[in-house]
This record gives structure tokens, sequence and C-alpha cells, in this order.
């Protein structure tokens, strides 16, 4: 009698200790690797920097140069399907009637506008991810594979990417689409890569206007504050509470 | 305590314990770092490589002709503008050399005439403005200036130029109403074109004169106070009458 109950409290026992030699070092090994991660960062510090975007429509002249400029910097796939940015050109008739084209993006041009003397206006607008304060596609992501960084960024984790395109279902700005050959969705990434070395995005560096201000949303002296402080400053679809991050100045009322 | 109760504690320790374990073995290492993702794919997105070396680092080679160029009408673009991505050519600059484009494609993505393109950007029908001569025979990429100071104000007005072409003002001339002065000419934007100021300038033709004729007429003390003309007509293409 007594030999069975020792045995069993033995058995609770051994399984108890089991089960810490079993566990535990699983748990101290996650608290370990987030110790070792948080330093491994080096000179830059994604907590000092919250990014956004500036885009003055009335700079923009529709060269595509952006375009071009992010294809190449992203290898985003030169089939006219695949944008992280793309260009839209917006024509205002005289009755009412509002034509938005991309063609390619704009990478070819835009071909001549028919019935020139019903125009009431016309002009063109820069999209791209809009890395939304609140966005909709991190939060239908089923895996967390999509994500807002610390410093404000919204990326696709592509090694994690299951591809069930739930996020470019939610996508109110349609900037994502399918990666062709990676198969995983896939997005502007504000070149990340570039902003991790001091640099700005590949469309920012490129565009001849200077239509495309990039810069820090929360700092005072930077350029895309005094952007923000100098422009009356309008989002796309502000009623979705998305809380854009992409800041447009000259916007007409038409653009969504 | 009943028999059972150990024996379910039992089931669930183990229960747990295998929970721990597989998670621990499928959940990735970074996962939770910073919030529900993968710490490690941000290192792994930063880590990709850039191709275009950005604007500060051409001139360190290139010192003259950045220097050309920042002092010229080209001073708000960078060099891998026109000449592409180049983060290959600083790295080795021996190994390969970026684009050189020196047909009128390139000048003409931006500077073809477009409609949709904002006011005041200069630009050409490809067309009409010295067909098939490459742009670089008349202008230095580096410091593109027109050639000639331009006669006409159709030159960089085009878009206002074709529209009042068309419309019941084609007949006057923009100095009719713009006092130009030789300076803007050269420098556009040291010195602007006057405008009109007063209803009484638009009256000078419209206003006073026997009805009946050509310019519609309106009497200036009644018709539309307290606005300026041009507050509700479009002097380039007046809309009264058409």
């Amino acid at each position: 009698m007594s030999d069975q109950g020792m045995d069993r409290r033995a058995f609770m026992g051994d399984l108890v200790a089991a089960c810490l030699a079993a566990g535990g070092p699983v748990l101290l090994g996650m608290v370990r690797v987030a110790e070792a991660q948080g330093t491994a960062s080096g000179e830059y510090d994604p907590t000092e920097h919250y990014y956004g975007i500036g885009i003055d429509v009335a700079k923009c002249i529709g060269c595509a140069r952006c375009v071009a400029a992010c294809k190449a910097e992203n290898d985003v796939p030169m089939e006219p399907y695949y944008f992280n940015t793309w260009i839209e050109r917006y024509i205002l008739r005289t009755d009412g009637e509002v034509e938005v084209t991309s063609p390619n993006g704009g990478l070819d041009g835009f071909p001549p506008i028919e019935g020139e003397g019903q125009i009431l206006r016309t002009f063109f607008v820069p999209k791209l991810c809009n890395h939304c304060a609140n966005p909709p596609c991190v939060q239908v992501c089923p895996v967390g594979a999509t994500f807002s960084t610390r410093d404000g960024v919204v990326l696709v984790d592509e090694s994690y990417c299951i591809g069930c395109r739930y996020c470019i279902q939610a996508c109110p700005y349609g900037a994502r689409y399918m990666h062709p050959e990676k198969h995983v969705a896939s997005k502007c990434t504000f070149c990340y890569h570039r902003l991790v070395k001091g640099l700005v995005p590949a469309c920012v560096e490129v565009c001849p206007t200077s239509a495309r201000v990039f810069g820090e949303v929360e700092k005072r002296a930077t350029p895309l504050a005094r952007f923000m402080r100098f422009n009356d400053i309008q989002v796309l679809k502000p009623n979705l509470n998305t809380r854009p991050k992409a800041y447009y100045a000259n916007l007409d009322g038409e653009v969504r | 305590m009943p028999q059972q109760v150990p024996r379910l504690i039992a089931v669930f320790v183990v229960a747990v314990a295998a929970l721990l374990v597989a998670r621990g073995l499928l959940v990735p290492k970074t996962f939770g770092e910073y919030g529900h993702y993968r710490g490690a794919a941000v290192d792994s997105i930063a880590a990709r490589p850039i191709k275009f070396a950005g604007r500060q680092v051409c001139a360190q080679c290139h010192g003259a002709v950045d220097a050309k160029r920042q002092a010229g009408n080209h001073r708000g673009l960078t060099c891998e503008v026109c000449h592409g991505p180049a983060e290959f050519h600083a790295a080795a600059p021996l190994e390969g050399k970026p684009q050189i484009r020196r047909d009128r494609g390139l000048c003409l993505l931006c500077h073809a005439f477009n409609p949709s393109r904002p006011t005041g950007f200069p630009q050409v029908d490809s067309l009409t403005h010295n067909p098939r001569i490459p742009c670089i025979t008349c202008h230095v990429p580096h410091a593109p200036v027109p050639p000639v100071t331009p006669r006409d104000c159709s030159a960089c007005h085009g878009g206002i130029a074709r529209q009042k072409a068309v419309s019941h003002h084609a007949t006057l001339a923009c100095t009719t109403c713009h006092d130009a002065p030789e300076a803007h000419r050269e420098n556009p934007r040291s010195v602007r074109p006057t405008k009109p100021t007063s209803r009484a300038f638009c009256g000078g033709c419209h206003s006073g004169m026997p009805e009946g004729g050509m310019i519609p007429q309106i009497d200036l003390k009644s018709h539309g106070q307290p606005y300026l003309c041009w507050q509700c007509h479009y002097p380039h293409y007046p809309e009264a009458g058409t």
C-alpha cells in the first residue's frame, strides 16, 4: 500500500521535474534571444524614428521616375501588374465625369487626352503604401507575417507569409500584390534597407521636382514636418480610420 | 484525495509540457520580440542590398560636374534621376559605368508636353520642337537653359498660348495685359510679369463702347460687383459669349 503510494508520488515528482527540464530551457531561451536581439541592432535605433511621406500633387509631373527607381531598387517584377508605387492620372471633365488611368503605372507615359475641350482639370497623383498607423492588412494577417515596425513602417516577412492574400483584400489603397515568383504578399517597404543606412527611399531620391518629401512625422525640424506645417494636408480615405502616414498636399477631393 | 484527481493532474501537466515543447519548437525564435511578428524579419529586410547610391556619393568624385548642376536649373535633381541606379559604380568605380542616355526620349520623360503636368513646368511639343535632334545638341543637361532667350511667351507658356489661340482673346498679344520685363525672359523666376489689378483695366475694352460691336459690353457699375473680372472670367479663355 505504502509502496504503491510512494511510487505514485515519486512518479508525479519526476513528471514535474521532467516538465521543468523540458519547458524551462525553452522559456529561458526565449528570454535570452530577446535580450541578445535588443542590443544587436548596432547604430540604427528604430525607437528614435517614426517615418511618413509627404506628396505634393501640384508638383508631380507624371514622369514615373519613382516607379522605375522603385522597381530597380526593390526587384519588383517588370510586368505591368506589380507596383510598390505608381502614378495615376486624373481627368476631371466639365460634365462631372472623372477618369483615372495608370497605364503600366505611368512607366510608358500617358496617352494624349481625347476631347481636350471638355477638361475641367487634370493632374497626376503618385500612389504607394500609406504605411497606416492603424493598418488593416496587419490586423487580418493570420500568421503575423505582416507587421508595423517600431519606426512606423509596414513590412512583410517573406519567409513567414503563407500567401493567403487576406492582406491584399484588406488594403483599401490597393497597395499590395502577390509576388509572382516568391508567392508571398509584397508591398512598398519605404525602402527600409535604405532607411537603416541613413538614406531616403529610392522614389524620393529620384523625384526630379521634389514632389515627394520623406522624413520623421513626430519631430519638428525635419523636411516632412515643415511640409506638413506649410501645406493643407489630406490623407486618402480618412473615414476608414486607418490613420495613413502618406500625407498629400494640394489633393483634389475627387482623389480616393 | 480521489484516485482520479492525481491522474487528471498528471495528464494535464503532461499536456502543458507537450504544448510548451511544441511551441518552443514551432514558434520562430524571435517571434513576439517587438510585437506579433518575427523580430529577425526586420533585420533580414534591412540587410537587402541598395541599388541607388544616394545624393551625397556622386559628388565625392564628380565634384565639378555636381557643382555645375547645383548652380543650374537641374539643381533639384540627383545624378541618378538621369544616370540610373549607380551603387554598383560607387562601390567599384572601374567595374562598370552608369547609363549615359543621349537620346531625346530621356528628356521627354519629363519635358514632353502633357496637359496634366503642373502649369509653369517647362515642356515642349516633341513633334514641333526640333524633331529628331537630340536635346543635348542645344541644351546642356547639367545646367539646362534655353539656348537663346525666348522671343515669344509661348516658348514657356505653351498651354496658355494654345488656349488663348482658340479663344475670343486670340488676337490680343500677351503684352496687352502683361508687362514682361526683359529680365523675366532671361531668368524667369527673378522677375514676374505684371497682371492687371483693376476692373477698370478690362473696362477699357468691355465698357463705354457703343453696343452691338464685336466686343461684349457691360456696365462696370452694376455688372458683377464687387468682384474683380478674373474672379468669374478666365482671361485666357473668356467664357462669356462662348
